[in-house]
């Protein structure tokens, strides 16, 4: 059984629609990359995901059941955790808050916790007094997948971790994420960054105008192919 | 000496202005909600007092007791049923409701128990007093002083060292990420408001035992509240008490001066301030 399944999944902001019909798969453990340029509707994707933007309740189902009309807090409850694009860690929460809440209102049931957080990211322990938005980017990142990873998710959604970040920094992010999905979680990573997405992912699904314009497992995608699927061009 | 006199006593009658304005800056601090309506609420909680008083023949301290709970489900119910409803990224339309709901409280109170002005009695403690060398200090003002400074410590340690204060300042910085992190954020808002109308009943009961109370006299109490938060700071609760006894102090000294100047006074200091630190004097670094 699929862990997570979207079924013609639309999205919009007002009138305007940013998701034309998108169907995903994801399997448990499994890690999928989903690239694409500037406003292909990645983020939008994982918003519709994640309860930020309302969708059809049919149109995305977990453990084939359906909760596209529940609220982003009743979908965390049931597993899902995202990483937002831009970090957004709350400015009146130090490092140590910032990740404990993360775990609100949820009993401990994984593996993860302050101390395996921190095991994973040592650079946060000596900074864990310290208000979460004083850190540099790549910490700020640390955090933000750190209080993701506190509520133990099933599937974490993760929006461009890259974004902004020197390749050195973006290197060690990367590096969490077998530990993350040796710990149960399946991974959904959007990424413009294709080398590191290829990297990681089981499978690339690339969209363009809100649309899936590719998908295939990475060994089976040659460079041309997304190139097409990634800027709409013709495979040279 | 008088003068000595004047600066004690106003800042123990800013303790009384801080319990206006505590639940006020709770709110704003929160969810960056202007209730309109507090001090009618605080009225609301005087007569409530009352009324228990009245009916179970309670002391009033323990009839602020009975009533806390009361007050508790009250603020969540408005807050759930109504204000919620409204919050959104446009402030004018919780200010009208909140605006409506003052006049509808006010006449409702008239209605139920006239323009005649009531008082609670806190009996001999009203007339107690502490002689500090040359000074007479009452017990009731130090009071209502101390128990300013007891509820702003209480709500820091709610706001600062528990889980349900972490997820009030997350959903204050960013209510959709903290909705990510399984916050509801609109039961974060009626907690608040529970626990802003619990602030409000304690300032009802000094409020009733200071002096005469009648319905009209809310939207005064809430010009000071709101005074006392904007000195202060919008959302910092320590700022909010230093706020309520520059008022205070402002106040006595005024009338110590000449008696038609101290509601006066309070004004002119808030607006010295406001145009000496626009932001209030401890303004949240991250607003």
């Amino acid at each position: 059984m699929a862990l997570l399944k979207t079924q013609d999944l639309t999205a919009f902001y007002g009138n305007f629609q940013a998701l034309f019909g998108i169907n995903i798969t994801l399997n448990q453990n499994e890690t999928l990359a989903i690239i694409g340029a500037n406003g292909a509707g990645k983020s939008s994707l994982l918003r519709s995901i994640s309860g930020v933007l309302k969708s059809p309740s049919e149109s995305i189902l977990l453990d084939d059941k359906p909760i596209g009309h529940l609220d982003a807090d009743e979908i965390t409850s049931l597993g899902i955790a995202m990483i937002p694009e831009g970090r957004r860690l709350f400015p009146s929460l130090n490092v140590e808050e910032n990740l404990m809440i993360g775990a609100h209102g949820k009993k401990q049931t994984g593996y993860w916790n302050l101390n395996n957080v921190y095991d994973l990211f040592p650079a946060l322990k000596e900074k864990h007094n310290q208000p979460g938005t004083s850190l540099s980017g790549g910490e700020q990142q640390m955090v933000a997948m750190g209080r993701a990873l506190m509520s133990n998710p099933r599937l974490l959604l993760c929006d461009e971790i890259s974004l902004g970040l020197a390749p050195v920094v973006i290197k060690n992010l990367y590096e969490a994420f077998p530990k993350i999905k040796k710990c149960g979680a399946s991974l959904i990573i959007v990424e413009q960054d294709i080398v590191q997405a290829m990297k990681v992912s089981d499978r690339v699904c690339c969209m363009m105008e809100g649309k899936i314009t590719l998908s295939g497992r990475p060994d089976d995608l040659s460079m041309g192919m997304i190139h097409a699927a990634y800027f709409g061009e013709e495979e040279s | 000496m008088i003068f000595l006199d004047s600066l004690i006593q106003g800042i123990l009658l800013g303790g009384l202005y801080a319990l206006f304005a505590a639940g006020l800056s709770l709110v704003f601090g929160i969810m960056r909600l202007v209730n309109l309506a507090h001090g009618d609420l605080i009225v609301f909680g005087a007569y409530l007092i009352l009324l228990l008083v009245s009916l179970l023949n309670l002391n009033v301290f323990v009839a602020t007791l009975v009533a806390a709970p009361f007050m508790f489900v009250l603020g969540w119910i408005l807050q759930k049923f109504i204000l919620n409803r409204v919050l959104g990224d446009d402030i004018l339309p919780p200010l009208l409701v909140t605006f409506g709901l003052s006049i509808v409280m006010q006449n409702v109170l008239l209605e139920t128990w006239s323009a005649d002005s009531k008082r609670l009695s806190a009996g001999a403690l009203e007339t107690a007093s502490l002689t500090i060398g040359p000074i007479n200090v009452g017990i009731m003002p130090l009071l209502i002083f101390i128990s300013a400074i007891v509820v702003i410590l209480v709500l820091n340690l709610i706001i600062y060292h528990t889980s349900l204060g972490r997820a009030f300042r997350a959903t204050s910085d960013d209510p959709v990420t903290a909705s990510l992190m399984g916050i509801k954020p609109k039961n974060i808002f009626s907690v608040a408001t529970g626990l802003a109308m619990i602030v409000a009943i304690i300032a009802a009961l000094y409020l009733g035992v200071r002096s005469n109370f009648d319905p009209s006299i809310g939207p005064a109490r809430l010009i000071y509240a709101f005074e006392a938060v904007i000195i202060g700071g919008l959302g910092s609760l320590w700022g909010t008490l230093l706020g309520g006894i520059i008022i205070g102090v402002a106040q006595t000294v005024g009338a110590t001066i000449n008696p038609e100047w101290q509601i006066l006074s309070g004004h002119i200091a808030f607006l010295l301030v406001l145009m000496v630190r626009p932001r209030g004097l401890l303004p949240r670094a991250f607003d």
